[in-house]
C-alpha cells in the first residue's frame, strides 16, 4: 500500500506539463461552479431566511433534500438538457468545460443555499430587531445580513467546493472525459483506475486531496483571522 | 422636521404570543417632555410594551397611534436601544454612518455626523475599532451613539445597562441624561429602582402586562397607590 | 513548413467510441497524425458501444466508432447512419487465473472453455453493460448452448461495469473473464489472472465507423467527420493502426479493404 503510494506520486510528478492542465482544469470548472452557485444560492438562502412566506417551510426541507442530489442524476439531467436532440442543444454546450460547470452548479447550489440559510437565519435572529428598529427592510436587511454573517457562509462556500471538487459522476457523462479537453482530476483517476493502473489513479486522488486541503486551510485561515479582527 | 410625532398613544392595546397574554389592554398617551420610566418586575411586560411602542411588535387588540401617519418619516424619527446592543461585524464609526445611511442622510455628510455622535459618547478614540470587540460598556455607548446620530424625537431604551458593570452604567446614564437635557424624549424600562430615581421623570408601573399605576416619580416612591407598587418599591433593592 | 501551416486548427470534431480504443492508446497514437495532416481536432468521448451508438442517437457525436455489429445495423436501419464502413480488428482474450479452476489450460476452443466453465460453476465476470464486449460473450454463450439468463448462478457475475473495472473486480476474485486484447495489454492491475484461450475466430471483434446522418442531425459536421472517416480507412489510417504496438505486439488489425 506504502509502495503504492509512493510510486503513484512519483508518477504523477512525471506527468508535469499533462497533469497541470488537468489540474487547472479542475480548478477552472470548480471554481466556476462554486462561483455561480455562490451567487444564486447566498440570495437564495437570504429569502428563504428572512421572508416569511407560505410553502416556506416545504422550501427548506427540499433544499435540505436536495443537497444529496446523486451526481449521476444531475449528469443525466444536464445531459438531455444540453444534448443536441435537447431542449439546450444549440447552444452546443455538451462534452464542453461549459456542461461540466453548469452541472456542478446545480449539484452544489442546495448545498451553498442550505448551509447559507441555516446560518444566516441564526444571524437574523440576532439581528431582526435591531435592523428594523433602524429601518432596514427586505432586500437591504438582507444585504447587511450576508455581508455581517460572511465569514459563517464561508463554510457553507467551502462545502460546496469539497463536493464540486470530488464529485465524477456529474462531469463524466456531460463532459465525456476528453483527453485534453474535459478531462479532470475525478475523471483521470476514474479513467486510471479501469486502467487497472491504481498506483497512478492514486497518486491523482493524493494531488486532489492536496489541492482541495490547501484551498480550505487557505479560507479557515482567512476566516480566523478576520473573526479575530472583526469579532 | 415638521410638527411632533408626539404624543404616541396606545389604545386598550394587548398583546399575546402563543396563546400567552403578555399585554392585556393598556391605554395610555406618552407626551413630549418629561422622562418616562417603565418599571416592573422582571417578566412584567416591559420590553414587549416599549416593542409595541416602537413598532416591532403588532398589537394583537387594541391601537398605537402617532400624531404622524407616515410610516418612514416616523420609522426615522425614534430609535430603541437594546439590552443587549446588536452591533454590526463592522467599524465603530461604520455602524453609525450605517444608520445614517438608512435614515436616508447624503452619503457626504454621514461621516461628521458619525463623528459627532461618537464624540457625544465619549467613543472618538475607538472610531476605527471593529464595534464587535468592544467592551458592553463600549457597545452599549455605541448603542446610543448610533440612535444619537439620527437626532431622534423619541428614544426608546430597554434596560440598556441591565448587562454591564455598575462603573460602565454609570457611564451609559451620564449620556442619557445629555440626551435628556438636549430634548429628545426618553421612554426607558428598568427594573433598577435607583436608575428610575436618577433618570426618571414619571413612572409607568407595569404589573402582568397592565399598567397599575402612572405618576410623578417622587410621588411614586414616596406614596405608591397600589399595594403592588409599594411591595415592588420596599422588595427591590434600590441598588447603587 | 507545409505541415505547420496544416496543423492550424480549423475546428474538431466529436468521435464516440468504445473504451478499448481509448484505453488502448490507440487514440492518442492516431489522432496527431490525422490531425497534423488535416488541421481538425479529434475530440473522443469513450463508453461503451451501446452508449456511444446512444450518443449518436441524439446528434451529439459526429462519428461513431464501435464494434458490435447487431447494434451498429440497427443503428443503421433507425436511419441514424448512412454507411458503415469496416476498420480493423482486434481480438478478445478469455482470461483466468493461474489456478485454472475449469481446467481450461490446452484448450483453443472458446466455445468448450465457456461449457467447462459453466460445468465447474467456476466464477465468471461478466461486462453486462451492453458493450460490444458484453455482446460478444452472450454470443458464445448462445454458441456452447447455455441460456445464460436463465441458468446464471452465483458463479456469474453480471457487474455493470467497463471493461476496466469489470478486470478490477476479476482480478480481486479469481474469476474467467472476456476481454478485448487491448485493454487486457495495458491494463496493469493484473493479480493472477492470464490469457487462457486465444486465437479463436470467433474472438475475432471487428470495428466499424459511421458518419451520424446530417440529414437527421442537422448538427452534425459532415465535411470534417468524413474527413476523419475517410483518413481511418485510407492506406495513411490502416498503416498507422498497424503500426500501433505496446511492447512490440500489435493490438489492431486494419480491415478496411478486405
Amino acid at each position: 500500500m506504502l509502495s503504492a503510494i509512493a510510486e503513484g506520486l512519483q508518477r504523477v510528478f512525471q506527468l508535469d506539463a499533462e497533469l497541470w492542465r488537468i489540474v487547472l482544469l479542475s480548478l477552472e470548472v470548480s471554481l466556476s461552479a462554486v462561483l455561480l452557485a455562490t451567487l444564486l444560492g447566498l440570495p437564495l438562502g437570504a429569502a428563504l431566511a428572512v421572508k416569511r412566506f407560505p410553502g416556506r417551510r416545504g422550501a427548506i426541507v427540499t433544499l435540505n433534500a436536495l443537497m444529496g442530489l446523486p451526481p449521476v442524476v444531475v449528469g443525466l439531467l444536464v445531459y438531455l438538457l444540453l444534448s443536441r436532440a435537447g431542449p439546450l442543444g444549440e447552444l452546443g454546450l455538451l462534452f464542453t468545460p461549459g456542461a461540466m460547470i453548469i452541472a456542478q452548479t446545480i449539484l452544489i447550489l442546495p448545498i451553498i443555499a442550505a448551509l447559507a440559510r441555516q446560518a444566516l437565519e441564526d444571524a437574523w435572529r440576532e439581528y431582526e430587531e435591531q435592523l428594523r428598529s433602524l429601518g432596514a427592510q427586505g432586500m437591504q436587511a438582507a444585504l447587511t445580513l450576508l455581508w455581517d454573517a460572511r465569514f459563517s457562509l464561508i463554510t457553507a462556500v467551502l462545502a460546496g467546493l469539497g463536493r464540486a471538487s470530488a464529485e465524477v459522476g456529474a462531469v463524466m457523462i456531460v463532459g465525456g472525459n476528453i483527453d485534453g479537453v474535459t478531462r479532470v482530476m475525478t475523471t483521470a483517476i476514474a479513467l486510471e483506475t479501469s486502467k487497472g493502473d491504481l498506483p497512478l489513479a492514486l497518486g491523482l486522488g493524493f494531488v486532489l486531496i492536496a489541492i482541495v486541503l490547501v484551498l480550505n486551510a487557505g479560507a479557515q485561515l482567512v476566516k480566523e483571522a478576520a473573526q479575530r479582527r472583526f469579532g | 422636521m415638521s410638527s411632533s410625532i408626539l404624543p404616541l398613544t396606545l389604545d386598550n392595546v394587548a398583546y399575546a404570543s402563543n396563546g400567552q397574554r403578555i399585554i392585556a389592554g393598556v391605554s395610555l398617551s406618552i407626551e413630549a417632555g418629561p422622562s418616562t420610566v417603565i418599571l416592573g418586575a422582571n417578566g412584567a411586560g416591559k420590553s414587549v410594551l416599549m416593542r409595541l411602542m416602537h413598532g416591532l411588535l403588532r398589537p394583537t387588540a387594541g391601537r398605537v397611534r402617532w400624531s404622524e401617519a407616515d410610516p418612514a418619516s416616523l420609522r426615522r424619527r425614534q430609535a430603541m436601544v437594546f439590552q443587549r446592543p446588536v452591533m454590526l461585524r463592522r467599524s465603530a464609526l461604520a455602524n453609525v454612518v450605517y444608520a445614517l445611511q438608512l435614515a436616508g442622510v447624503p452619503s457626504g455628510e454621514r461621516e461628521a455626523q458619525a463623528r459627532a455622535a461618537l464624540d457625544e459618547v465619549g467613543l472618538r478614540h475607538l472610531a476605527q475599532r471593529p464595534a464587535r470587540v468592544l467592551s458592553g460598556g463600549e457597545q452599549q455607548r455605541l448603542a446610543l451613539a448610533r440612535a444619537w446620530a439620527l437626532h431622534p424625537e423619541v428614544l426608546f431604551l430597554d434596560e440598556p445597562t441591565a448587562n454591564l458593570d455598575p462603573s460602565a452604567a454609570r457611564e451609559i446614564e451620564t449620556v442619557i441624561k445629555a440626551f435628556d437635557a438636549a430634548g429628545t424624549k426618553i421612554v426607558m424600562a428598568t427594573h433598577n429602582l435607583g436608575q428610575a430615581r436618577r433618570l426618571g421623570d414619571e413612572v409607568i408601573y407595569l404589573q402582568a402586562g397592565r399598567v397599575l399605576e402612572r405618576a410623578p416619580i417622587e410621588q411614586f416612591f414616596a406614596r405608591p397607590a397600589t399595594a403592588e407598587a409599594a411591595a415592588f418599591v420596599k422588595g427591590e433593592l434600590p441598588w447603587v | 513548413m507545409g505541415v505547420a501551416l496544416a496543423a492550424a486548427i480549423a475546428g474538431f470534431i466529436t468521435v464516440a467510441s468504445t473504451t478499448s480504443t481509448e484505453q488502448s492508446g490507440l487514440f492518442r497514437h492516431l489522432l496527431p497524425i490525422f490531425t497534423a495532416k488535416s488541421g481538425i481536432e479529434v475530440r473522443v468521448v469513450a463508453v461503451g458501444t451501446g452508449q456511444a451508438l446512444d450518443i449518436g442517437r441524439r446528434g451529439d457525436a459526429d462519428v461513431v466508432l464501435v464494434h458490435a455489429k447487431p447494434l451498429e445495423e440497427k443503428f443503421l436501419a433507425e436511419d441514424h447512419a448512412v454507411r458503415r464502413q469496416d476498420v480493423m480488428y482486434n481480438d478478445f482474450v478469455l482470461l483466468g487465473p493461474k489456478s485454472d479452476p475449469a481446467k481450461l489450460a490446452g484448450t483453443k476452443d472458446v466455445v468448450t472453455a465457456f461449457q467447462r466453465i459453466r460445468a465447474a460453476r467456476a466464477p465468471f465476470v461478466s461486462r453486462g453493460d451492453r458493450s460490444g464486449t458484453h455482446f460478444a460473450e452472450l454470443e458464445i454463450w448462445k454458441l456452447a448452448g447455455i441460456d445464460i439468463g436463465r441458468e446464471k448462478g452465483p458463479w456469474y457475475r453480471d457487474t455493470g461495469q467497463g471493461m476496466g473495472p469489470a478486470l478490477n473486480t476479476a482480478a480481486a476474485m479469481d474469476a474467467y473473464i472476456l476481454a478485448d486484447r487491448g485493454t487486457w495489454l495495458t491494463f496493469r492491475n493484473r493479480g493472477d489472472l492470464a490469457i487462457v484461450v486465444e486465437g479463436d475466430k470467433r474472438l475475432y471483434n471487428q470495428y466499424g465507423v459511421m458518419l451520424v446522418n446530417p440529414a437527421k442531425h442537422p448538427s452534425v459536421k459532415r465535411e470534417m467527420g468524413q474527413a476523419f472517416i475517410d483518413w481511418l480507412v485510407s492506406a495513411d489510417g490502416q498503416k498507422a493502426i498497424a503500426d500501433y504496438r505496446i511492447g512490440g505486439e500489435q493490438l489492431f488489425f486494419p480491415n478496411a479493404h478486405e
